[in-house]
């Protein structure tokens, strides 16, 4: 591709203890891309998200996100609040909402980071401040629309079951107004029918524009949806191309412990 | 099935029995060192006996009770369960009147009691205040701070100095009070924030005791322990006033700020910061990849709690008219932390409450005032067991119904 | 020279302490992650356990050695009861609970005990019996150091060794150990992580009961308050330490033990206690892991 990749990794390294997590990782993600992380269980994907969003430091390694048209910006060291004021948003694999939120509140936390009022103007209520919130709560209840969860919008979010929760999750990181989502197993624990949902979600959202990296172990929907595949294994890139591509190399299919793999 | 089994019975006796072997020592032998006198108080080892038996008894049957109501709610669909708190307040012909006519008893309270009764009451207002600046920190961040006492201690010792070396005004002093114990918060907040919870707890426990033994053995500056008398009492556009009528002013003083204090403090538990801290509350990491800084989050939390402990402590000092170290120890911040946790983390109604009770119950039955901060360690105990989300538990408000309502 | 010797004594003498109670503390976090606030109040109930113990066996006029046994048995039994008890009470309950409210429930435990010896027994400072003979040989050096100085070091050398073995070849230290490990998977290979929880309750508790024995006829009088600013130093001692690590606490007590000392003796003694809140912040602030603790990284 001959346009600027938005997010470009290169030899991403993340060592715990002499364990050697993820290892030389290279990586790139273009503009619109839906972009996919597989490999086996403790194959490193998610220390690779951890990585990016900036909760954990990586050992080595060199994180950019370039937005079109606005200059580069490096991610390294960066704390997890300013990657995601940057444009990286992400779901956790084990979901991690405010419960004790209501569903609404959980999205409007969300747009923490592109709003500004402060005590002052919460205490005072100017009308700056009561534009800002009236915005709020209305962006994000766009947003519930979106993700078919309007109806419940006050609702705990404890009381959601699952594959809702996995949808406000999204909605919540797509109210960071981010450039690039990032995805922790979205499907996980989701019946065919939401699964079905979720993909059409995710389309949505990148025909709006963003980018996604998503990880996944359902490999239908993997399959399905992405434009290009990583492979990863003992956190070592193994293998990077099209589905097509992905699903016959003689690599990928040794690392899924030399098994017939089932891509249906 | 019955509500006593054979095995609670047993358990009962085990639990007494337990107990009586436990404060064996403690409570039935009482020595007398220098006279060499022992007292031997039999009859304490079958209160005790007692006691822990019903107890064990009484936490059975409760929790017989309520697995049966659990069961019977697993047979039927979902139950929607709303606390009577909850009905309570989204029913405005019901909590209207009511909140009007507490409003009214607080208006009117000087004119019905004596100034006794004035003087307990400014004190039960002023720990309101304490309780709800507290409650931001602890009840709304999440952040359990133990050494919120001294913040009280900085804010009234900055008008006693103030006043004693400068003779400035109570009017002047309170926000230079509220000032002073905010940039304390910062100062220590600054360092501290970034550990974890539970150390938070130690090094402001710390900072609690640091602040009071500064402030006993640093003669020249605090004037030691004798402390500060004659304080300005606070003044109304140079009125004179006989000694009911001080009270009475400072009762609706009190009252002002208690409502400036709800006012702010709504205000802000509804807003984008309110939102951020409660959310910091319940998942940090989820917290900072919405793009919420935390460290500053918190660091405005601890200010902003501090802030009101700064203003409390200007009221206090005003008062009394006079200060010293012993109104600063830990028990103090124990007592604040134990009315937030009883009237319920997080909610302003439960701190109010919890305030009330917790500082007009003792007054009220001096027999038992040896027993009160007893009471009040068995109370967080019980608390946290049975009820962690106190009296009022809080609740979460509906923003779209009525916001974005055309 | 000579005063120097006697302020390293004296730092050495406070730093045992410390460790016997700080040994609590970390091995209750190891486990549980929980700070037991009530932790201090469980040495002063010891101390208050020997001294009765103690006055009821002279006024039967038994020898001092056997009072001092016996006492001492007897501080370690209740204490022991009591650490169990308040785990059992108090915390049990609020395992799974948001962090909050088990250290709510410390908090609230330690206020109780305090008031509940207050209200049993006294407000006042009680003298404690010199249950320690004083050895006549040591004649030569009691300007340095004390008989009681010597007994203390030398009993939390003994206690350091057994509880080292203890945690080191026994089933239930190496049980003790794969549950500060991994507390759902030592439950999964079958540890009783209940009973295990308790068993350190009741180590801890047994360690402070002798510190409370000890310090006691150090200084020759007791109170009901004299947990809890004990309690918090040796909280700071087992965080300077590394919190977690049995090594780490005891070093971290010697090391606050030994400042405190010469602090106290070459500065000022009224601000004994501003040392210690000063270098438990400093330590947190720069060294939060402490000197042998290892960097945690929470999963996400």
């Amino acid at each position: 591709m001959s346009t600027e990749p938005i997010l470009s990794v290169r030899g991403l390294t993340m060592e715990f203890g002499g364990i050697r997590a993820l290892d030389k990782l290279d990586l790139q993600i273009y503009p619109g891309q839906i972009a996919a992380l597989i490999g086996p269980n403790g194959a490193g994907k998610t220390t690779f998200f951890n990585c990016l969003t900036g909760i954990y430091m990586p050992t080595a390694g060199e994180l950019h996100l370039s937005p079109p048209e606005q200059p580069g910006r490096r991610l390294n060291g960066l704390k997890p609040n300013q990657v995601t004021e940057a444009g990286l948003a992400r779901t956790f694999q084990n979901i991690r909402l405010f419960p004790g939120m209501t569903v609404l509140e959980n999205v409007m936390i969300g747009r923490h980071c592109r709003t500004k009022a402060k005590i002052f103007g919460a205490i005072l209520r100017n009308p700056g401040t009561r534009k800002e919130e009236k915005e709020t709560v209305d962006i994000s209840m766009a947003l519930l629309a979106k993700v078919g969860l309007a109806d419940v919008a006050d609702e705990f979010a404890r009381n959601l079951p699952y594959g809702a929760q996995r949808r406000l999750e999204i909605a919540r990181a797509l109210a960071t107004e981010p450039l690039l989502l990032l995805l922790d197993e979205p499907a996980a624990g989701m019946n065919p029918q939401e699964t079905q949902n979720l993909t059409s979600l995710i389309r949505n959202i990148r025909d709006e524009g963003l980018s996604i990296l998503l990880i996944e172990h359902d490999m239908k929907l993997v399959m399905s949806l992405s434009d290009y595949i990583f492979v990863v294994d003992y956190g070592r890139k193994i293998a990077e191309g099209t589905s097509e591509e992905v699903r016959i190399n003689p690599v990928v299919i040794k690392a899924y412990l030399g098994e017939e793999v089932e891509y249906a | 099935m019955d509500v006593i089994t054979l095995k609670d019975c047993r358990k009962a006796l085990i639990a007494a029995l337990w107990f009586m072997f436990l404060t064996f020592p403690l409570l039935v032998i009482k020595v007398n060192t220098t006279e060499n006198l022992v007292i031997w108080r039999w009859h304490n080892l079958l209160y005790v006996g007692v006691a822990a038996g019903s107890a064990s008894l009484l936490t059975s049957i409760f929790r017989g009770l309520h697995d049966r109501k659990r069961e019977q709610q697993r047979h039927q669909e979902k139950v929607i369960h709303i606390s009577l708190t909850e009905r309570f307040f989204s029913n405005p012909v019901v909590s209207r009147p009511v909140l009007a006519a507490g409003a009214l008893f607080f208006l009117i309270f000087p004119l019905l009691f004596s100034t006794y009764q004035v003087n307990i009451m400014t004190t039960a207002l002023m720990y309101v205040v304490l309780g709800l600046g507290l409650n931001i920190v602890v009840g709304v961040a999440g952040l359990l701070n133990l050494g919120y006492v001294a913040f009280y201690a900085v804010g009234a010792y900055t008008y006693a100095l103030l006043n004693m070396h400068f003779g400035v005004g109570f009017w002047v002093a309170l926000p230079l009070g509220g000032i002073m114990a905010a940039l304390f918060g910062i100062l220590l907040g600054f360092p501290v924030l970034r550990l974890r919870g539970d150390y938070l707890a130690i090094v402001t426990l710390g900072f609690g005791e640091i602040i009071l033994l500064v402030l006993k053995n640093w003669a020249e500056f605090s004037q030691g322990p004798g402390g500060i008398s004659n304080i300005s009492r606070p003044g109304f556009f140079g009125m004179e006033m006989s000694m009911a009528t001080t009270l009475n002013y400072q009762y609706y003083l009190t009252i002002a700020m208690v409502l400036l204090t709800i006012f702010v403090i709504n205000r802000l538990q509804n807003s984008r910061i309110g939102r951020a801290l409660f959310a910091l509350r319940e998942d940090e990491i989820a917290c900072q990849a919405m793009g919420i800084d935390k460290t500053t989050i918190k660091l405005t939390a601890f200010a902003l709690g501090a802030t009101w402990a700064g203003l409390a402590g200007v009221l206090f000092a005003a008062k009394n008219a006079y200060v010293n170290p012993d109104s600063f120890t830990f028990l103090e911040s124990a007592m604040i932390l134990c009315i937030v946790v009883l009237g319920g983390m997080g909610s302003i109604v439960g701190v109010i409450i919890g305030a009330l009770i917790l500082i007009l119950l003792p007054e009220y039955l001096r027999a038992f005032s040896d027993y009160r901060m007893l009471a009040f360690g068995a109370l967080l105990v019980i608390m946290m067991v049975f009820r962690p989300q106190g009296i009022v538990a809080n609740i979460r408000r509906s923003y779209h119904k009525k916001d974005s309502a055309p | 020279m000579e005063y120097f010797l006697e302020l390293v004594f004296s730092g050495l003498t406070r730093g045992s302490i410390y460790a016997l109670i700080a040994l609590g503390y970390t091995m209750v976090y190891g486990i549980i992650g929980l700070i037991n606030f009530a932790h201090g109040e469980i040495y002063m109930i010891g101390a208050f356990t020997a001294l009765i113990i103690a006055t009821v066996l002279n006024m039967y006029g038994l020898p001092l050695p056997a009072i001092l046994i016996l006492a001492s048995v007897a501080a370690i039994i209740w204490s022991a009861a009591y650490g169990f008890t308040v785990e059992r009470l108090a915390y049990r309950p609020l395992r799974g609970a948001p962090r909050l409210s088990p250290l709510i429930s410390a908090i609230g435990m330690s206020i109780f005990l305090q008031n509940y010896v207050m209200l049993a027994q006294t407000p006042n400072f009680l003298p404690f019996p010199a249950l320690i003979p004083d050895l006549p040989f040591l004649n030569r050096f009691t300007s340095m150091v004390g008989t009681t100085d010597l007994a203390i070091l030398l009993v939390t050398a003994i206690v350091m060794i057994l509880l080292t073995l203890m945690i080191k070849f026994t089933r239930t230290g190496k049980a003790m150990r794969a549950t500060s490990q991994d507390r759902t998977m030592a439950f999964l290979v079958g540890v009783n992580v209940d009973t295990v929880i308790s068993v350190t309750f009741i180590t801890g508790s047994s360690l402070a009961a002798i510190g409370g024995v000890l310090i006691a006829s150090h200084i020759g009088q007791i109170n009901f308050y004299i947990g809890f600013i004990a309690g918090i130093k040796a909280f700071t001692a087992a965080v300077l330490g590394g919190i977690g690590s049995i090594p780490g606490a005891v070093l971290g007590s010697f090391v606050l033990g030994l400042t405190e000392s010469f602090a106290t003796g070459y500065v000022s003694s009224a601000y004994e206690d501003v040392f210690a809140f000063s270098l438990l912040v400093l330590i947190l602030i720069f060294r939060p892991a402490g000197l042998l603790g290892r960097a945690t990284i929470e999963k996400v």
